[in-house]
């Protein structure tokens, strides 16, 4: 085997492996879709409860991709979660927009959804969502209706 | 009842000091290769032609396992998956196996039986027919002209290999499920490009590839150096890479796969 052949065998074998792993990165996962803005702002929302949202969650407005969940801490003073946004600067929204943790599908994960409101100044960069929605938790739905059930029975048996 | 006790106690003393001995032994080895490598790189024809011994001659039988493996799984996942409704997740399926586990793990072991027995049987069959005194008689260290080349060789080659193997099973599986099956392919491609995340499954998946290459060619490399120099014992010592480098992998991943995915 002379050294031109391996010389060439081996780039062909280099070159192979280095399209497989850029396929891998681009056609395989979610670097190409994922969301990379280069220019984004910070804001913040406070929840009483945010289900199993994490850091990196989408954050979507009308099931379009804005941005993403940076952080989730613990705000020990109002016993509530406090979650960190990254938005695209390309999608401005009012200051009264409603922030919601909402789940994709049956039992898909955990996203944001954010519901523009009407007012006519924009969110900026460190701001609060003033209203937010927590998860829905199936235990306190449950014990909900359960509650609600009980009420009825026992109004329609004084009756 | 004593006696036998005793000498049972005695075999089973010297088998665990002289496992740890030899671990020790191995280990430093293990660094002489690394500090004498720079002739692998210096002079860089001598891995290229490792690389093509190791690496190119292993493309066929990753590619072709590569390929079953990705159809198997895209039969069985939709098998399973339709069940439920979700034939479309099939892809994700396919790709989070076969990029977190057995691209790195099939590939490394096919690599172990395929290109680690091989050198083995090499530097173990030049020991044996004192190539290697030779070369320490020319004043040319066998340790920088034979061991380090093939190291380097192997390191380099595993990655590699391992990605092809994920790509072509991926694609194996896209031929069943999408060609064959007929799920619709943009459904393919975008449920798995929402489940495939790139820092916590490609990189990952790559660095515990990078792992096993070291290892398997570190155990392979060593075996064959420390090979007794008798047909005997260069067949044993290509038998121990085999067995020694797929335990040590397995092993290997379950630790990695403790330390990447459970840090959620």
């Amino acid at each position: 085997m002379n050294r031109a052949t391996i010389d060439l065998w081996v780039g062909i074998f280099f070159a192979a492996g280095i399209i497989a792993l850029m396929l891998l990165a681009f056609k395989v996962s979610n670097a190409s879709t994922s969301f990379r803005a280069d220019r984004e702002y910070t804001v913040t929302a406070d929840f009483e409860n945010i289900g199993s949202l994490r850091p990196r969650a989408p954050v979507r407005s009308s099931g379009v991709l804005v941005g993403r969940v940076e952080s989730v801490t613990f705000d020990t003073k109002k016993y509530q979660a406090r979650v960190t946004l990254k938005i695209d600067e390309r999608f401005a929204f009012p200051k009264d927009t409603t922030a919601s943790v909402l789940t994709s599908g049956l039992l898909g994960e955990q996203y944001l959804g954010l519901d523009a409101g009407g007012d006519e100044e924009m969110l900026k960069d460190g701001d609060p969502i003033k209203i937010t929605q927590s998860a829905i938790v199936l235990e306190k739905l449950i014990g909900q209706f359960l509650f609600n059930k009980a009420q009825e029975g026992g109004a329609s048996s004084k009756q | 009842m004593i006696e036998a006790t005793a000498s049972g106690l005695r075999l089973l003393g010297e088998r665990v000091i002289g496992g740890i001995m030899r671990l020790g032994y191995g280990g430093r080895f293990f660094g002489l290769v690394l500090l004498r490598s720079a002739t692998s790189f210096r002079r860089f024809n001598l891995t290229l032609r490792e690389i093509y011994f190791a690496g190119v001659l292993s493309l066929v039988i990753i590619v072709v396992s590569g390929m079953f493996v990705g159809m198997v799984l895209g039969l069985q996942g939709y098998d399973t998956l339709q069940k439920y409704g979700s034939a479309e997740s099939a892809g994700s399926l396919v790709a989070l196996s076969l990029v977190r586990e057995l691209g790195p793990v099939v590939a490394a072991l096919l690599f172990a039986g395929r290109a680690g027995s091989a050198i083995t049987a090499e530097i173990g069959l030049m020991k044996a027919t004192d190539q290697l005194q030779a070369m320490e008689m020319m004043a040319v260290d066998p340790i920088a002209r034979v061991v380090g080349p093939r190291f380097w060789g192997g390191v380099f080659s595993m990655p590699l290999l391992a990605a092809l193997f994920s790509i072509v099973g991926i694609f194996g599986g896209y031929l069943i499920v999408v060609v064959m099956i007929g799920v619709d392919a943009g459904a393919w491609w975008s449920q798995m490009q929402a489940a495939v995340d790139f820092e916590d499954d490609i990189v990952n998946g790559f660095i515990k590839s990078v792992v096993f290459g070291v290892a398997v060619t570190a155990i392979a490399v060593f075996e064959g150096y420390d090979a007794p120099p008798t047909a005997e014992g260069v067949s044993h010592a290509t038998t121990r890479t085999v067995v020694s480098s797929s335990l040590a992998i397995l092993f290997l991943d379950f630790v990695l796969t403790a330390f990447m995915f459970m840090g959620d």
